[in-house]
């Protein structure tokens, strides 16, 4: 072990990696006799906790359950949403929740648990109100998400995927979300907060800790998480008219082309000719 | 000669509320679906594969082609599945496309589940864009309204359902089998091939796989023919596609553009590097695309092109880094977010990715072990082609091509943290404006 070190650069790399409390707790759990921990990725994270028993899972949930399983030609492909449904209700996939998928569909706890732990955005542990994601994939990071994410974590002294006492806001640095042209990304609730700084991204968590409304540059007001996952599951929120179009940087070529005269070809002309004959043929 | 910029799929983006249905048939959107319920599906299959069209997801493998290999005689229902699981390191033209013009891609499902004779769609997207997921479910609804989807479309007696699924965040499920064995309920992990999804997929039952791109660019196919999608790009690559320009440059964004412009080009009329830098190395297609240098600005950016200089098209996810980035750095982050993503099922890319974290790790912090390159070249050599699927070939790609052009930066890396080879403070961009954000 002595041979594989964790490196840890001056600020920039402050908490990556680092600040995963739950599987450095579990390296030292599985790791063998020399303390290898060979095995410690993202599946061996600490499993679901069985130890809280309580549902909010009502009869309305079953049959939102049946809605859902019935849009597919099979019903195990409502799975997915299924699960969405339930962090929706519960906050984080719960025992109850695995019962009650696995009852609906047939199939075995067993089965809808390997599906609950494949998926990151299925959570084992409570999820504050906000989920504040930084993308840390390797252009993010470097042009600074980095730095994005280390001011977070310091600002509200939680590490990776731990969420602050008050239960408002859980932190997650995440994998490329689509949005490159606009990094560093920050994502809450999986809405896009584009081109991000660390002073943005802490007036954004500063202002959702105080419960003000707060709206993504590219998409709607933000919601609660459990309201996200709601529409995950197939439930509108009456919210896809909000935000804009486009981000600036999407429509940038468009924007030149215009400038500058540029188009695509103009269609043929017998072409125009061609479809008139098949359509006064029709 | 087409102009250098030709914005097709990329034309209503700036339009007010391009995402309602009115404001897309206001451009004529609709017409291309009209014109092609009046013909035979396997003319409509014809006149895909008569176009060139293919995939713009990473392997470009012809659209209409695809759309053969189904075959028709197989008694059980055929399935049309939207690959909208847009999660390849870079990429970042679908969830814009979706964002601003749904409609544009709604349509083209109908299109392609008509010529495959389909009557059941589904358009698998990531789960981590709540917003986009919105805009696809209103789109949807709008449709079915206005008789585009549901039973007896347009009096035709042509039925489809459409489905928008989301997924649960797994970089996995954009590979065909793995969002197969997600989309019915399952862990994302790649089946064995053959059989191909073409004659056993969704259910076992035949099934066409599109990227979101690919989809989108039938309507415009259909509208103006053949011979005007062929009037632009290159000999086997034709078309219009959308380029994504990001990383170090003076203006990061999407530009669409006939098949073969350069890197010089882009970069031209973009405003080019951020002032005061100078590019060092970028992907033409996604971290799973082997780098480039600025000794390959000038390669025409499609399918063979770039092939030639032993990289791929991929998504055409132009990730550009200036002279501030550490090689080892960035490679040791995407590496990273391999061994994050791998499914678990083959054991070289599970075990493989782990350890070449482990290796990237201490060279990052200059610790690296006389022959550290070798053994990163060998591991690699043992995960390239021994796995189900490509997620294990492409965290060879980012590896092998930067130890064969910058191998002195991991030299370097026995001796000195990259930190200090390359301060990382100095790579940051916030001395751009940001846009918006509310702050």
């Amino acid at each position: 072990m002595s041979e594989l070190i964790e490196p840890q650069p001056p600020e920039a790399r402050h908490g990556h990696a680092g600040g995963d409390v739950a599987s450095e707790e579990l390296a030292g759990r599985v790791g063998d006799a020399n303390g290898q921990g060979h095995f410690t990725t993202h599946f061996d994270e600490p499993s679901l906790d069985y130890s809280v028993t309580e549902t909010k899972i009502t009869e309305q949930t079953r049959e939102e359950m049946r809605q859902i399983a019935a849009r597919y030609p099979q019903p195990r492909s409502a799975l997915l949403p299924m699960l969405h449904l339930v962090q929706s209700v519960e906050g984080r996939v719960t025992p109850a929740g695995i019962e009650a998928c696995a009852e609906l569909l047939d199939i075995s706890p067993a089965d809808v648990s390997g599906v609950a732990t494949f998926y990151t955005m299925y959570k084992r542990r409570p999820v504050g109100e906000y989920h504040v994601g930084i993308c840390t994939t390797a252009l993010c990071a470097i042009v600074g998400g980095d730095q994005v994410y280390a001011t977070l974590q310091d600002h509200l002294g939680i590490g990776n995927d731990e969420t602050t006492p008050e239960g408002k806001i859980t932190l997650e640095h995440i994998e490329c979300n689509a949005a490159c042209d606009l990094a560093p990304v920050m994502m809450v609730n999986w809405e896009f907060f584009d081109n991000t700084t660390p002073e943005i991204a802490i007036d954004v968590v500063d202002r959702l800790r105080a419960g003000e409304e707060v709206t993504a540059t590219r998409g709607a007001r933000v919601c609660t998480w459990k309201e996200a996952e709601r529409v995950l599951a197939g439930f509108p929120d009456g919210r896809a008219d909000e935000g804009p179009t486009s981000a600036p940087e999407s429509v940038l070529g468009l924007r030149i082309a215009r400038q500058r005269g540029w188009s695509a070809p103009p269609i043929p002309e017998h072409h125009h000719a061609e479809s008139d004959e098949s359509e006064a043929g029709s | 000669m087409t102009d250098l910029l030709t914005p097709v799929l990329t034309e209503n983006w700036a339009d007010q509320r391009a995402w309602k249905l009115v404001n897309y048939e206001r451009r004529g959107g609709y017409g291309a679906l009209r014109k092609a319920l009046e013909m035979d599906p396997a003319d409509v299959v014809a006149l895909v594969k008569d176009s060139g069209l293919r995939g713009r997801g990473g392997a470009g493998f012809p659209t209409g082609m695809k759309w053969g290999f189904i075959p028709q005689d197989n008694p059980k229902p055929k399935y049309l599945v939207v690959n909208a699981d847009e999660s390849e390191p870079g990429t970042c033209k679908d969830i814009p496309l979706m964002m601003a013009s749904p409609h544009t891609l709604i349509e083209g499902v109908i299109i392609s589940a008509y010529a495959i004779r389909s009557n059941h769609a589904f358009v698998y997207v990531r789960g981590e864009v709540l917003h986009v997921v919105r805009r696809l479910q209103q789109a949807v609804r709008e449709a079915y309204s206005a008789g585009y989807a549901g039973k007896n479309i347009l009096g035709t007696g042509y039925d489809l359902e459409i489905i928008v699924h989301a997924g649960a965040g797994a970089y996995i499920c954009g590979e065909e089998t793995a969002l197969l064995d997600s989309l019915e309920g399952r862990r994302g992990q790649p089946r064995l091939r053959p059989p191909f999804p073409a004659v056993a997929g969704l259910y076992a039952s035949p099934t066409v796989i599109n990227n979101v791109e690919s989809i989108a660019s039938v309507p415009c196919i259909l509208e103006r023919g053949v011979e005007w999608f062929t009037s632009m790009g290159t000999e086997k690559s034709k078309g219009m596609t959308i380029y994504s320009l990001s990383g170090h440059v003076a203006n990061p964004g999407q530009f669409e553009a006939p098949l073969g412009i350069t890197l010089r080009q882009l970069l031209d009329v973009a405003g080019g590097m951020r002032e005061g830098h100078e590019l060092k190395f970028w992907t033409p297609g996604g971290s799973s695309t082997p780098l480039l240098t600025a000794e390959h600005l000038d390669v025409p950016l499609d399918y063979e092109g770039v092939a030639a200089v032993k990289s791929m098209l991929g998504t055409k996810a132009l990730q550009c880094f200036d002279e501030t980035t550490s090689v080892v750095r960035t490679v040791l982050r995407w590496t990273e977010f391999y061994k994050h993503e791998s499914c678990g099922k083959c054991t070289p890319c599970r075990e493989g990715t782990w350890w070449l974290v482990q290796i990237l790790k201490r060279m990052e912090a200059g610790q690296g072990q006389q022959g550290d390159i070798e053994k990163l070249l060998d591991l690699c050599d043992n995960i390239l082609g021994r796995s189900f699927c490509a997620l294990g070939d492409g965290a060879t790609s980012p590896i092998t091509s930067a130890i064969g052009y910058f191998r002195d930066e991991f030299e370097a890396a026995m001796h000195t943290p990259a930190w200090e080879l390359f301060p990382y403070e100095r790579s940051t961009i916030f001395v751009r404006e940001p846009v918006g954000a509310g702050a």
